[in-house]
């Protein structure tokens, strides 16, 4: 059958930085080669065993039609110029399974209908599928699928979790906790609270970037209302112990509401066993689709939020608005896959922290911000002492990294989240981070190691304050003009 | 945000390059170090320092720029604003080059609006170390 490449090149063939690819998830061809639907599978040798055989169609297409590939030559291009992403904290492509879930939502042959349509089968099989989607994000975190409200994403479930608990509960009391590495999608929901008389207290974060259960006690009042923590922070990749935190707000009787962003699908979350009220997610920071993501607002003990959009009364009234039925299946597929493949993703994700790490360590005046013990492995930040972050990227070109430096963002302030561990100024400026995630390759980690040490003794070469600290010279004794 | 080709081209022979982009220093004990004036700018904690040198030779009953080193911490467009200066005082009389805008800079570079202060950088460096240079020269 393979014959039949060269009519479904276009279809199942795509190419990326220049090389030809086949899709993992075409399901016919690949199903047939393999002997199973790999969709259907849950077991890591069937990935590595897909990935093989994708590898084998590939050599087959290229001896068999090289003639149709611009004299074959791209194919066999040095893999150093393409250009390798390392921002999946950012953002995730979408996985090829869930496209082809999407794609069966959206025109007439497809389930297109309104699931709010009771009087018809295209309103029945939307709303079918909107509920095995709501099914598959609930058992990902272990509780009951009524318990999850689609939102437009995690910054619109932050909105509705902190605001929503915060009016509703106004006469119970009007002091919120959360901390000062949250995300701006909480930080600026308590800034506007504070506008309408409610009382934040922005707790600090040790060293690591770890909120200490001890410093919620420590605040928590009897007209605390809400606790507001992440569990994984976006910049540093660092751990909360929301268990533990979940026992104290618990005791006390105060909502807690988690931003779980960069942890839904990553890592292991029982709700079931956690005190938890309100947790906040996302799909497209694990290969789901933009546009899409759920508020897990709790049954038992029943927490009540106030909504902010009114209209027709979907979600139980709690979030109004036609349901997008494409990115909801998305999100349901992404999630469900996540569950399946979080062991090795997240095996995988280690193993490249620490080929990054152990390449970097020896080098000279290089920080980890964060922590190995207690951080995720997908996402690592680090700072290149004397050593602009903006002009390490640049010199990095083949890389889509990110930085804390002030240079990088539209306020020209460095890293807030940096700042708040303690970390001078000058290594906020200086801080990489480099975010792995499912289709990040071995050999691109090993390649970024010597590119990062040669980019940076070339910009160290250029930076004066290298040139000082090389001579003894003590930077913080200078009076700066 | 996306840099100018020229912003692009210019960090990257720098970086390629230091010593033909006139990265480097004169250091006390170096010879004709007291004909060398020098401006630092900047400060780390704010994500940029200039470093700039200029070597003076008196031509002609005039003081002329006859070689110019730098050294810089910051973004790219700080790094490629320090080269373009260099690039701009060599064979200038002090006069020439103290007259320098960072409009100049702003305009060969293409710079966004946002990175205008590294061409402010750059003119307040060649101001700095003409001043520096001046001081010596009164010194003796």
């Amino acid at each position: 059958m393979w014959y039949n490449f060269k009519e479904m090149d276009k279809k199942y063939l795509f190419k990326r930085n220049n090389v030809w690819w086949v899709k993992l998830a075409v399901p016919v061809y690949l199903r047939d080669k393999l002997g199973f639907d790999l969709r259907k599978s849950t077991r890591e040798k069937d990935l590595e065993k897909a990935l093989l055989v994708r590898d084998e169609i590939i050599s087959e297409f290229k001896s068999k039609f090289s003639e149709d590939l611009d004299q074959n030559s791209h194919l066999n291009e040095d893999f150093s110029n393409q250009t390798t992403y390392f921002d999946y904290a950012s953002t995730t492509p979408v996985d090829d399974r869930v496209v082809e879930k999407m794609k069966d939502c959206l025109s007439f042959e497809g389930a297109f209908g309104n699931s709010g349509s009771r009087s018809h089968v295209y309103g029945w099989k939307a709303e079918e599928i909107v509920e095995e989607a709501r099914l598959n994000v609930a058992n990902l975190l272990n509780c009951d699928p009524r318990e999850i409200i689609w939102t437009s994403g995690a910054t619109e479930s932050d909105n509705l979790a902190i605001k929503g608990a915060a009016y509703f509960y106004k006469s119970k009391g009007r002091h919120i906790v959360t901390s000062k590495i949250e995300h701006k999608a909480v930080l600026d929901v308590c800034r506007q609270l504070e506008k309408e008389n409610f009382e934040v207290t922005y707790l600090d974060p040790d060293e690591n970037g770890v909120i200490s259960p001890q410093s919620v006690k420590d605040v928590i009042r009897e007209d605390t209302v809400l606790v507001s923590l992440m569990q994984i922070n976006n910049e540093i990749g660092v751990f909360n112990d929301i268990e533990q935190i979940g026992q104290i707000t618990r005791e006390n009787g105060t909502i807690f509401h988690v931003d779980a962003a960069q942890s839904a699908g990553k890592i292991p979350i029982d709700l079931s066993k956690l005190n938890v009220d309100l947790m906040s997610f996302s799909a497209h920071k694990i290969y789901g689709p933009k546009g899409i993501g759920a508020l897990y607002i709790r049954r038992k003990p029943r927490v009540r939020l106030q909504p902010l959009f009114h209209g027709g009364g979907q979600e139980r009234g709690i979030r109004a608005g036609t349901l997008p039925t494409h990115q909801i299946v998305g999100m349901g597929e992404a999630f469900r896959i996540a569950e399946e493949q979080m062991e090795i993703d997240h095996k995988r994700l280690t193993n490249f922290r620490s080929i990054l790490w152990n390449g970097l360590k020896d080098m000279e005046e290089v920080y980890i911000n964060g922590s190995i013990e207690n951080g995720f492995p997908g996402i690592f930040n680090m700072s290149f002492n004397f050593v602009e972050g903006e002009s390490l990227i640049m010199a990095l070109k083949n890389i889509a990294v990110s930085s804390g430096s002030a240079c990088t963002s539209a306020s020209l302030e460095p890293s807030y989240v940096l700042r708040a561990l303690g970390r001078p100024d000058e290594l906020a400026h200086s801080s990489i981070r480099f975010s792995f995630g499912r289709f990040t390759k071995k050999e691109e980690v090993e390649r970024t190691v010597d590119l990062v040490k040669n980019s940076v003794s070339q910009l160290r070469e250029i930076s004066p304050l290298w040139e000082m600290y090389q001579d003894g010279i003590d930077l913080d004794k200078i009076e700066w003009a | 945000m996306a840099y100018s080709q020229k912003v692009v081209d210019k960090f990257e022979e720098t970086l390629k390059n230091p010593e033909g982009a006139s990265v480097g220093r004169w250091k006390p004990g170096d010879k004709d170090f007291h004909r060398v004036g020098t401006g630092i700018v900047g400060a780390p904690a704010c994500g940029d320092v200039m470093k700039l040198q200029i070597k003076c030779e008196n031509i002609e009953g005039e003081n002329r720029i006859v070689d110019a080193r730098f050294k810089t911490y910051g973004c790219g467009s700080a790094i490629a604003s320090s080269g373009q200066l260099i690039d701009m005082l060599k064979g200038k009389t002090l006069e020439e080059a103290q007259n320098i805008s960072n409009q100049e800079i702003v305009d060969i570079l293409e710079l966004p609006a946002i990175k205008i202060h590294c061409s402010v950088l750059a003119e307040e460096a060649i101001h700095r170390a003409i001043d520096d240079f001046k001081s010596l020269r009164n010194n003796d």
